[in-house]
């Protein structure tokens, strides 16, 4: 920073806030420490340590699961499976989002159906895809790919729907033929609503991966999850979730990311 | 080359109907250009809309070259009263729209779109998004939009309102300069006399809602007019004044 020139209270003010959240850091690292510490503290003293192992026995699972790799290959499917359930899930929604939003007639005829589908918990849909897809990643793709396409559609279908017609109006007034009114003007007005869709829908499709190998897996940290637990092994239970929490914080993190590049390339505007 | 025959507009408006124009009646020659000047909410806009084809008129018919308007007319180019860039491109892009509808491919309309721009007097704002122009300057890229378009015929909705004196001249200047060369026919909406005037061969002046035609007023000043000069002469004078005589009583009688 160069403040040779700035007033001295904006810098002083700036660097107090920098101060501030150094300080915040410090607080926040200070509050996990003594998380970890009462949670080593009360376990098999205050609360059985049946009920919520401890520290070091999940800091031991996690090192072992990670020395011997097997949690790499139940990340991976769980990644995998989310990924693929994202793609699928903002390629169907998107598509449909635009089609029922430029078809009014469509978008009438489908109303009720789309409503009691989307109202349906799709978690219910578990068993359906099971049966169709098997006991292999596919159902769990369906199942997060369902998630996302519901609200995927239903932020791009509230884009299209909200155009500014006076657009549609001044390229149709310029010879635009109707693929052009669609591809220049109503998908690129509805381009930031169905980023904010796809925004929302990442952690969905992590909770449907994990779902689905929850209900029928033998890979994945869902299925790690559910079999620890069966297993009455607690620490393995909270080591997953400690994996399943980085996984979804690291999901946010791309976003974030993605977001920021795309308002600086202006493809999200606003 | 544009009859308005008896139109009425009227939009339903919950369970009444705002009549906005009421049998109106107007010929527009190939070539002319026309200023329109009536109250604001008396239905300048909803005019220019129909003649745009953009809304039907309740009763009568708008002729556009002998046939009568029922869908968009891309013959015209139209400025609307409210900027329509579109926000997620910047100026040169917005500006060479048209261009890239009809398929002209990226260097040559690039270099078109730069000479318009230079035109409106907007270079160094080429790559500039709409947000980051002033009221003004987004008009002007409307404007050069249009330019660019090149429709035979140019509908403007107050395109000069937003800008300070001195570029309205130059932007009057322009317009007329493209209208003579292109031959266009030219219909805009104004609120100001003297630039009615200035640049029009007849002025119209509308009643307050539902706009009727109060009166007309051909301007038969000779072309090319220099709009600076203009002005000054006894004849621009004459004109002027007796226009704002009539329109003055126009509006007296209205109040009474
Ligand atoms: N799309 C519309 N729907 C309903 N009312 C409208 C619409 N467009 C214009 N009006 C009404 O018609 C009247 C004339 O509007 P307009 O043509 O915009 O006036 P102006 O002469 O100021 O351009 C106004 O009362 C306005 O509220
Ligand atoms: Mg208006």
């Amino acid at each position: 920073m160069t403040a040779s020139n700035d007033q001295p209270e904006i810098v002083a003010a700036e660097m107090s806030a920098r101060t501030g959240n150094l300080v915040m850091v410090l607080c926040q690292t200070a509050l996990g420490i003594a998380i970890l510490f009462t949670w080593q503290g009360v376990s098999g003293r205050l609360v059985d340590n049946f009920f919520i192992s401890n520290p070091i026995e999940v800091g031991r699972r996690l090192l072992g699961w990670t020395l011997d790799g097997s949690i790499f290959i139940h990340l991976w499917a769980t990644v995998y499976a989310t990924m693929l359930g994202f793609f699928i899930g903002s390629v169907i929604g998107a598509v449909l989002g635009i089609w029922l939003g430029i078809s009014s007639f469509a978008s009438r005829l489908l109303n009720p159906y789309l409503n009691a589908l989307n109202a349906l918990p799709k978690v219910a849909l578990a068993p359906l895809f099971v049966l169709w897809f098997g006991l292999g990643i596919e159902s769990k793709v369906a199942l997060a790919a369902s998630l996302v396409l519901f609200l995927v559609f239903l932020n791009t279908f509230a884009g299209v729907r909200q155009v500014d017609q006076d657009l549609i109006d001044g390229a149709r007034l310029m010879r635009a033929t109707r693929l052009q009114v669609v591809t220049k003007v109503i998908v690129p007005s509805a381009l930031s609503w169905l980023f904010a869709g796809l925004r929302v829908s990442v952690p969905y499709a992590l909770i449907g991966a994990v779902l689905g190998e929850m209900i029928a897996s033998n890979r994945g940290l869902g299925y790690l999850v559910q079999y620890s637990g069966a297993q009455f092994d607690t620490a393995g239970v909270f080591a997953v979730l400690i994996v399943i929490a980085l996984l979804a914080m690291a999901l946010n993190f791309i976003v974030d990311i993605v977001q920021n590049r795309m308002e600086g390339w202006r493809i999200v505007s606003r | 080359m544009i009859e308005i025959r008896n139109v009425s507009k009227g939009f339903r408006r919950g369970d009444h109907v705002v009549e906005a124009l009421r049998d109106f009646n107007l010929t527009i020659g190939k070539h002319e250009v026309i200023a329109i000047i009536g109250p604001s909410g008396c239905g300048k806009s909803t005019l220019l809309n129909m003649i745009a084809g953009l809304y039907m008129p309740s009763k009568g018919r708008v002729i556009y070259k002998g046939a009568a308007v029922t869908d968009v007319n891309t013959d015209v180019g139209y400025m609307t009263q409210k900027d329509n860039l579109l926000p997620w491109r910047n100026v040169r892009d917005n500006i060479a729209f048209p261009l890239e509808l009809a398929g002209v491919d990226k260097a040559e309309r690039e270099a078109r779109a730069d000479a318009v721009v230079k035109q409106v007097g907007l270079d160094g704002f080429e790559t500039r998004f709409p947000t980051e122009l002033s009221g003004g300057m987004r008009k002007r890229a409307c404007l050069a939009r249009m330019m660019l378009y090149g429709a035979e015929t140019a509908l403007l909705d107050e395109p000069f309102a937003a800008l300070d004196a001195q570029l309205k001249l130059v932007m009057h200047e322009l317009l007329l300069r493209l209208a003579a060369d292109s031959g266009q026919t030219v219909v805009f909406v104004t609120h100001d006399l003297m630039e009615a005037v200035t640049l029009a061969d007849r002025v119209i002046v509308c009643t307050r809602r539902p706009a009727m035609i109060a009166l007309e007023q051909e301007i038969p000043l000779p072309r090319p007019r220099d709009v600076l000069n203009v002005r000054f002469t006894n004849e621009f004078k004459e004109l002027y004044d007796a226009l704002w005589e009539r329109l003055r009583v126009e509006y007296q009688e209205e109040r009474v």
